[in-house]
């Protein structure tokens, strides 16, 4: 019979502070913590008494590494509350930016983060030592997504050029037609990926999960759809509330999101895809079957290939809009605020990032609430952790932990995001 | 090959949202090369790898909110032959120091269902407000390129040529017309210190102060000039409660307006 205990205290290669706690007792895992002890910033609190303009700055301080999700997000909930939409070319440039943002968050996760563990390094800069030509093309990818943020944001991080009805400028066809070149590599480069990572070794580890994503009658899903699930979930963003609740836990500074009435759920790249394959580009839907996945994947080790394939995606759609772009005659649509709710969900490099806000009759933020894609994910990661440390308990101590790191780094969490989150422990248990 | 030992370098972090340490790694074409120069002995954001201290460079990026991160501090000072700040959160408090204007106790019961299972600080503060700081590097986000010029100048034991005029200089070396004279668009621009490059008036937006102010800011007569503008009391007195609300010559001047 085997006892042990799994701790890690500080996990590396995430975003933000977690750790792991797993606890197996007679080759049955007793407890499974996915603890998060980043420290909590109070973003929903502070929110009350801004004004709708400053809230895009704001939310996007949640998190270094996806502000254009949060800021995506923040612009759509309170155009729905004003009644009003952004359409045309506005709307193109708004999908151009989340582009830049998921090459720029994915080529960082598959390239610095993830690829390490399966190759067996400590780190990226480990592995160049090896994979020098490998780790320069993702810092090549990565930096042609960071030169479309940076373009049409104004800089990578915390861009400056979002405001609720558009844009504070719109850029001029020269300016998007400069980044031609190094997005049409940066696709080479991404089918090039998709290639390369369907060839790392992947643990047999298939399980049956609800994914939750986006749908859109026609795209692949950034700023807009209903919210639908691979076991019959189909609502309005606006239901949100109604089928999901955050539940407060004492390990975590993150609140644990739940599917009410079923409980853990998956969002993110795999959920996406297994919801949206028909709605990718014909080259990207080509390039996952070359690179053997079908339209389903139930693996989420396999995560790095999805990620992989949403990169090719991206350089491809910002290719299309690049290639379609006139400039519009202005770069907001006006706006008259008004008392009100509004609600959004876009696509997060991580998953579906939900925003709520009430509003005054000056447009004054009377409350908030941001359900952030990592804290959705959490439940799943621990229910992963369980099965996978059952499936794999003989395996060596310092190999098991090394793999249930991976296991959590297969979601990309974003622990600066949960706790507007993590830490792993997986302790040996003493008789 | 030289047989000498690389410096070693640690990226520490506190209550904050990563963009900063993020800088490094955004260095695409430059982070090959810089770890051809130092030894990044402590980054967990980007390695499993932890080599023990003492290390020749620390950064420190987010602000101090709870108790076990106010010892931490301590601990990383004594095992560090230079400390920087990196960003608003470690060089001021960060958006998060907002709560030091209101009472921590309904902020937490606003966010958290459990009140009792969250452990913070009434306050958020500055690195500076707990050991003594080498240099702070200002910005929401930081300035990747002020970043290498940091590094390498600890490395190289000179002083970061890291320029404290105000944004309106970088306008004028940038050749963007005052979004404020030219639109009559308030602008925090003079009062805040440059490093950003000037980008928001580029875009045609007035700045919002993300670096923190500049030396000797002469914010009373900003905030006169913009309700010349139109800007009520109750909106000068955000615009100054931002990313660098704690800072003193924003808190007071917000502090002045706050009615």
């Amino acid at each position: 019979m085997t006892n042990k205990t799994i701790k890690v205290d500080y996990l590396a290669r995430v975003e933000g502070e977690g750790a792991l706690y797993i606890k197996v007792k007679d080759n049955k895992v007793s407890d499974v913590k996915f603890k998060i002890f980043e420290p909590p910033r109070f973003f929903e609190a502070f929110l009350r008494g801004r004004k709708y303009t400053e809230a895009p700055d704001i939310t996007a301080r949640i998190c270094g590494i996806c502000p254009v999700a949060y800021q995506m997000s923040t612009v759509h909930a309170m155009e729905q509350a004003f009644g009003v939409s952004v359409e045309g070319q506005l709307r193109e440039l708004r999908r151009l930016l989340y582009c830049g943002e998921w090459i720029e968050s994915h080529v960082l996760h598959v390239y610095m983060l993830h690829a390490p563990d399966f190759l067996g390094y400590q780190d990226v800069v480990q592995m160049a030592k090896d994979y020098p030509d490998i780790v320069k093309r993702g810092l090549q990818m990565k930096k042609a997504g960071n030169a479309i943020v940076s373009l049409l944001g104004g800089r990578e991080i915390h861009p400056i050029n979002v405001r609720v009805g558009g844009f504070y400028r719109a850029p001029s066809k020269q300016e998007l037609a400069q980044l031609a070149e190094k997005l049409k590599w940066g696709r080479d480069a991404a089918l090039g990926t998709v290639k390369w990572t369907s060839q790392l070794p992947f643990p047999d580890f298939e399980q049956d999960y609800e994914f939750v994503a986006l749908r859109h009658p026609s795209e692949y899903p950034f700023n807009e759809g209903r919210l639908v699930s691979n076991k019959g979930l189909d609502i309005a963003v606006q239901e949100y509330e109604n089928h999901f609740v955050e539940e407060h836990i004492e390990h975590s500074n993150a609140l644990h999101s739940i599917l009410l009435g079923k409980g853990a759920y998956f969002v993110g790249p795999l959920a996406r895809y297994n919801l949206n394959f028909d709605r990718l580009s014909p080259l990207a839907r080509q390039a996952a079957q070359d690179a053997g996945l079908f339209s389903t994947c139930r693996n989420p080790f396999q995560s790095i290939i999805v990620r992989s394939i949403e990169t090719l995606y991206a350089f491809d759609e910002a290719l299309r809009i690049i290639d379609g772009y006139e400039p519009p005659e202005r770069s907001s649509i006006e706006i008259y605020p008004k008392a009100g709710i509004g609600y959004a969900c876009t696509e997060a490099p991580r998953g579906i990032l939900y925003h709520r806000y009430k509003l005054n009759e000056a447009g004054l933020i009377e409350n908030a609430k941001i359900v952030p894609p990592t804290s959705q994910n959490q439940k799943v990661i621990e229910v992963d952790l369980r099965h996978f440390v059952e499936k794999s308990i003989d395996l060596p101590e310092d190999q098991l932990t090394w793999q249930c790191e991976q296991a959590i780094r297969n979601y990309d969490p974003c622990i600066s995001c949960a706790t507007h989150f993590l830490k792993v422990y997986i302790e040996p248990q003493s008789e | 090959m030289s047989t000498k030992q690389k410096p070693k370098l640690a990226v520490w972090k506190f209550a904050s949202c990563d963009g900063c340490q993020l800088s490094l790694l955004d260095c695409e074409d430059e982070l090959l090369s810089l770890v051809g120069e130092i030894e990044i002995a402590n980054f967990v954001e980007a390695s499993r790898a932890v080599l023990t201290g003492p290390y020749d460079l620390s950064i420190v990026e987010g602000s101090i909110t709870t108790a076990h991160d106010e010892e931490r501090i301590h601990r990383v000072r004594r095992i560090s032959k230079h400390l920087v700040t990196i960003g608003a959160c470690a060089t001021s408090g960060g958006i998060q120091a907002l709560r030091n204007f209101k009472d921590i106790r309904e902020f937490i019961s606003a966010v958290y269902a459990s009140p009792g299972y969250i452990e913070t600080l009434n306050k958020s503060t500055p690195i500076s407000d707990h050991v003594f700081v080498d240099f702070e590097l200002r910005g929401c986000p930081i300035n990747k390129h002020q970043l290498l010029e940091v590094i390498s100048a600890f490395l190289h034991g000179r002083k970061p040529n890291t320029p404290s005029h105000s944004v309106c200089i970088e306008c004028k070396l940038r050749g963007t017309a005052c979004v404020m004279v030219a639109n009559g668009t308030p602008c925090l621009g003079p009062v805040t210190h440059a490093g950003c490059g000037a980008i928001c008036p580029s875009y045609s937006r007035g700045c919002y102060g993300c670096f923190g102010p500049k030396e000797t800011p002469n914010t009373v007569a900003l905030s006169a000039r913009w309700s010349k503008l139109g800007a009520n009391e109750n909106e000068i007195m955000r615009t100054f409660r931002g990313f660098n609300a704690y800072a003193e010559a924003f808190r007071r001047e917000s502090e002045f307006h706050d009615k």
